[in-house]
């Protein structure tokens, strides 16, 4: 890879260069029209480029990114796998990317059509009475889902605003429950990584609003025994909201309503297939049972005598949590792979993703320690504490050295009750090969790490830049670009 | 399943490998009870081709904007967009990579999110900017939650605009109502702009924040420094909703005192995308950086001293601060954030202007002939607009859209569906998109409308 000091676009910029110009007004522009004080005195500083010089600063900073199609990307609880170009296409269809959600519902029924079939193939995957295809992303979902469950409680039990969450769950689960008002309680796991169901059990109390679950949970564990916390929360009104984020593990495999869960997110992206943008964006939709129902977010696409509408009049919902009925172009990606592949190739995905983790577990049994070692859904937990302990190599470092070796790292220092943990999935779409490939650079990391540690914690030495000061970056906090001022005199 | 590259051999040396005979068995750890009983019940599954086909037919039966004369607006505008956003803003590298968690192995975004923040730093006025946030609605939400962390000690009141779209209003709404101790009040409309006595008498020691749109939704341009001036005369924070593109021309929020700018990112080159992926933008003063919700991208150097970019402040974010963040949100919009900057590079400072000025040119021309059609007139006169203005008619404005539909035009939103007292009043966007010919097709149809 290339290793220079690229400008940036502004410091390419020169007055009086552009790449797309605009054909003049057909009319008069009104000179008057802004009163006068709000007016714009100085235009925005905004590149100045031609459409080359734009071209290939685009192309050749976007080389600097480590993505899917470059080479296998493990990051776990990322879910990152190949994301088929027919989706692309798809969504790019006129009759989904040019039409608006204002106009006349009866000039866009198809669209309408999709939506409601995603929500429909989405509840006969999870077993929910409901699927609302609203919210904008997997938090998102899991924020409407809390809401749904304070807005119950406000009506029955206004006093509850208690949600239970086991010390091994995504940050964005506290952090959900605090912005929906309520507060989390921390529940530490078993020492064999599962939910300590007797500890949840007996923290259960007048003010349990719910509990939140993964499951598969964030060491690639299912949690066998989600159904008496289910049922323990249920003989008090309240609520077991199972976190989506895994339900590539068992999609068409099981479902999650059946394990007693109320509601759920599904990340769209990591089940489905939509690839992540270097940051978006997802889509994250919810499902729930009957008595949730009435407080699903607005608005909804319903069905009346063959045609298709939008549908704003439910009394108890929570309201929108978003403009506009989805993200339609990201969520209909996934209806498109959903219409591909059919009831036996969901199943696949599931499949494939648990023979992929747990081979390449069993690959890196004499590398690494597995802190719980047994079978494993779609990804599974490492830790480096014995490798850090012989060789003063850190995972982090380990991480790093990945990239020299032709791989993004994956996901570490997560989940938090692992020490030096890397967290590892694989997903169903890459080859034996490629598992294989990985494995051994791992294996030749780690006698790096014996032999001549420096490479490794110094590492890595082939991406366009060294390892980066974050310190620096905190502290001396710039986060956009300034001219030069202009030399004095 | 066309993308799980094992062979059958493959699959009996994996399975040998760990250990056991069947995929199936690799699942003993769901119980029996809680596994499928049935095999999901979905359509049989179709091939690309037929994929293709669908669309094909889904766009036969659309009423699409290539096809239909159209001025709905109304939050989503029908932009011009270059073909290099496309193309350099959708390669693999952009499209299949994650979040940058490990910066040496994602430059290419870090630096694409660092020269976006500079960019609406720019628009907006202000000194920082997130990564984006999932569209204008919720951005609006997160900024009445970030005012509450700013301001919200002693006082418990966050004032909104009538002239807010009625959906972010909402959306706001749903967030803030489980927001302990704070209420959200509506700020009424005069004239068809934010109510300014109204508004001194309601900002009061008990305010957070006013929450005002510009242009707001009826299309007219508020007066933003008197706004500014009532908040900041109570000690409140200052939250503006803009149009991006109107920014070109409009003095930056920034400018007259806003003390968070947000809005939505859709006319930037998102497309109409029947509501979305967009996604929202947000900036704010450098003294509230560390209670900014959302991604940033700041610079530093490598162990060598070359200039590269990290995610920085993640301390206020999920991952890290868990219940104390100041934001569940981690996905956001990269890629629609990503289209942004590569828009508004390809069009730099005078092609932004040109595009506002081919809206405001547009818009001023429907209104003066619509307004000079018998039955018609504008529901505001005198009041500055962008691109975007009400009409009243002669007829409930449900009916002129079905009348007109007929005539493949869609002349706009039906202002009837948020204010009851007004069935006649049509909102009526005109972008740098449409025609002299188009607009004089409009009118015409308007003043035979039935």
């Amino acid at each position: 890879m290339h290793r220079d000091d690229d400008p940036l676009l502004y410091e390419t910029s020169r007055p009086g260069l552009r790449a797309a110009p605009l054909p003049k007004p057909e009319v008069p522009v009104p000179a008057d029209a802004i009163p006068a004080h709000l007016r714009r005195k100085a235009p925005p500083l905004l590149p100045e480029v031609t459409e080359g010089e734009l071209a290939r600063h685009f192309v050749k900073n976007s080389r600097k990114n480590v993505c899917v199609e470059t080479g296998f990307y493990p990051l776990g609880s990322c879910t990152m796998k190949y994301n088929p170009k027919r989706h692309e296409d798809f969504v790019m269809s006129p009759a989904l990317f040019r039409v608006h959600p204002y106009q006349p519902e009866e000039g866009v029924q198809p669209v309408l059509r999709m939506l409601w079939e995603m929500s429909d193939f989405l509840e006969e995957l999870t077993g929910f009475h409901g699927v609302s295809v609203h919210p904008s992303a997997g938090s998102h979902g899991e924020l409407t889902c809390l809401m749904m469950i304070r807005a119950y409680h406000s009506e029955h039990h206004p006093e509850r605003d208690e949600i239970l969450i086991p010390d091994s769950a995504h940050g964005t689960n506290p952090a959900s429950v605090t912005m929906c008002g309520m507060k989390p309680v921390n529940v530490p796991s078993r020492p064999d990584g599962l939910l300590d169901i007797q500890a949840m059990k007996a923290l259960i109390g007048p003010r349990t609003a719910g509990a939140m679950v993964t499951n598969p949970n964030t060491l690639g564990l299912f949690e066998r025994q989600i159904h008496d916390l289910a049922d323990a929360l249920h003989a008090v009104d309240a609520f077991l909201f199972m976190d989506g984020a895994n339900f590539n593990a068992i999609v068409g495999k099981a479902r999650p309503a059946d394990f007693g869960a109320d509601c759920m997110h599904i990340n769209l992206h990591k089940t489905f297939t939509i690839p992540h943008g270097g940051g978006g964006p997802g889509s994250g939709p919810i499902g729930y049972v009957e008595k949730l129902a009435p407080y699903a977010p607005t608005p909804v696409v319903v069905k009346e005598k063959g045609k298709f509408r939008i549908d704003w009049n439910r009394p108890k919902s929570i309201g929108p949590v978003r403009t506009f009925l989805s993200s339609t172009g990201a969520t209909l990606r996934s209806y498109a792979y959903i219409r591909t592949l059919g009831a036996e190739g969901v199943r696949r995905i599931a499949e494939g993703a648990v023979l992929n983790a747990n081979y390449l577990r069993v690959k890196l049994r004499d590398v690494l320690k597995f802190p719980y070692d047994r079978t494993c859904m779609h990804e599974f937990v490492a830790s480096g504490t014995d490798l850090k302990e012989r060789t003063g190599v850190k995972t982090l470092d380990v991480a790093k050295r990945l990239l020299d070796h032709g791989f993004h790292p994956p996901t570490v220092y997560f989940p938090l009750i692992v020490p030096e943990c890397l967290m590892i999935e694989p997903t169903e779409t890459e080859s034996k090969a490629t598992l294989d490939a990985f494995a051994d650079a791992l294996h030749r990391i780690v006698k790096e790490a014996e032999t001549d540690p420096a490479v490794v914690t110094t590492a890595p030495h082939t991406m366009p830049v060294r390892r980066l000061d974050e310190v620096k970056a905190a502290r001396d906090l710039r986060v956009r670009w300034r001219p030069e001022p202009a030399p004095a005199g | 399943m066309p993308y799980i590259p094992h062979s059958a051999e493959d699959v009996r040396a994996m399975l040998a490998a760990i250990g056991v005979r069947t995929v199936d068995d690799l699942f003993e750890d769901i119980p029996k009870s809680l596994r499928a009983r049935r095999k999901p019940r979905l359509p049989r599954p179709i091939t690309e081709l037929e994929l293709q086909r669908e669309a094909a037919a889904a766009a036969a039966k659309t009423e699409t904007f290539d096809r239909m004369n159209a001025f709905v607006g109304a939050g989503v505008y029908d932009h011009f967009i270059p073909a290099v956003v496309q193309h350099l803003a959708h390669r693999v590298e952009t499209v299949t990579s994650y979040t940058p968690y490990q910066p040496e192995a994602s430059q290419g975004n870090l630096t694409f999110m660092f020269e976006y923040q500079t960019a609406i730093c720019e628009l907006t006025g202000m000194d920082v900017s997130n990564a984006s946030m999932y569209e204008g609605g919720s951005a609006c939400a997160e900024a009445c939650l970030m005012a509450v962390r700013v301001n919200g000690k002693g006082r418990r009141k966050i004032l909104v605009s009538r002239g807010l779209h009625p959906e972010y209003l909402r959306i706001t709404e749903t967030y803030l109502r489980n927001i302990k101790d704070v209420v959200v009040e509506e700020v009424p409309l005069k004239d068809g702009v934010t109510d300014l006595g109204a508004l001194a008498r309601m900002a009061d020691a008990d305010t957070i924040g006013v929450l005002v749109q510009t242009p707001n939704f009826l299309g007219i341009i508020e007066d933003g420094p008197a706004v500014a001036a009532a908040a900041k005369a109570k000690g409140a924070k200052l939250l503006v909703c803009a149009d991006p593109i109107s920014l070109a021309l409009l003095e930056p929020p920034g400018a007259w005192g806003a003390d968070i700018v947000c809005g939505e990112g859709q006319q930037l080159a998102s497309g109409l995308a029947y509501g979305g992926p967009y996604f929202g933008f947000f900036a704010a003063k450098q003294e509230y950086i560390r209670q900014m919700p959302g991604r940033i991208s700041g610079e530093t150097v490598d162990v060598e001293g070359r200039r590269g970019f990290v995610l920085t402040l993640g301390t206020r974010e999920q991952h890290i601060r868990r219940d104390r963040a100041t934001s569940n949100i981690c996905t956001n919009q990269g890629l629609l954030a990503l289209r942004g900057l590569v828009y508004l590079a390809a069009l730099g400072p005078t092609g932004l202007r040109e595009v506002a000025e081919g809206c405001l040119a547009n818009a001023h021309y429907a209104a003066e002939r619509i307004a000079a059609l018998p039955g018609w007139s504008l529901s505001f006169p005198g009041k500055p607009f962008f691109h975007e203005f009400a009409v009243d008619g002669p007829l409930p404005a449900e009916r002129v859209i079905a009348s007109l539909r007929r005539k493949r035009i869609l002349p706009g939103v039906a202002l009837s569906r948020w204010w009851k007292d007004a069935p006649n009043r049509l909102l009526v966007a005109a972008t740098e998109v449409k025609t002299r010919k188009q607009i004089d097709a409009l009118a015409k149809a308007l003043a035979s409308a039935k």
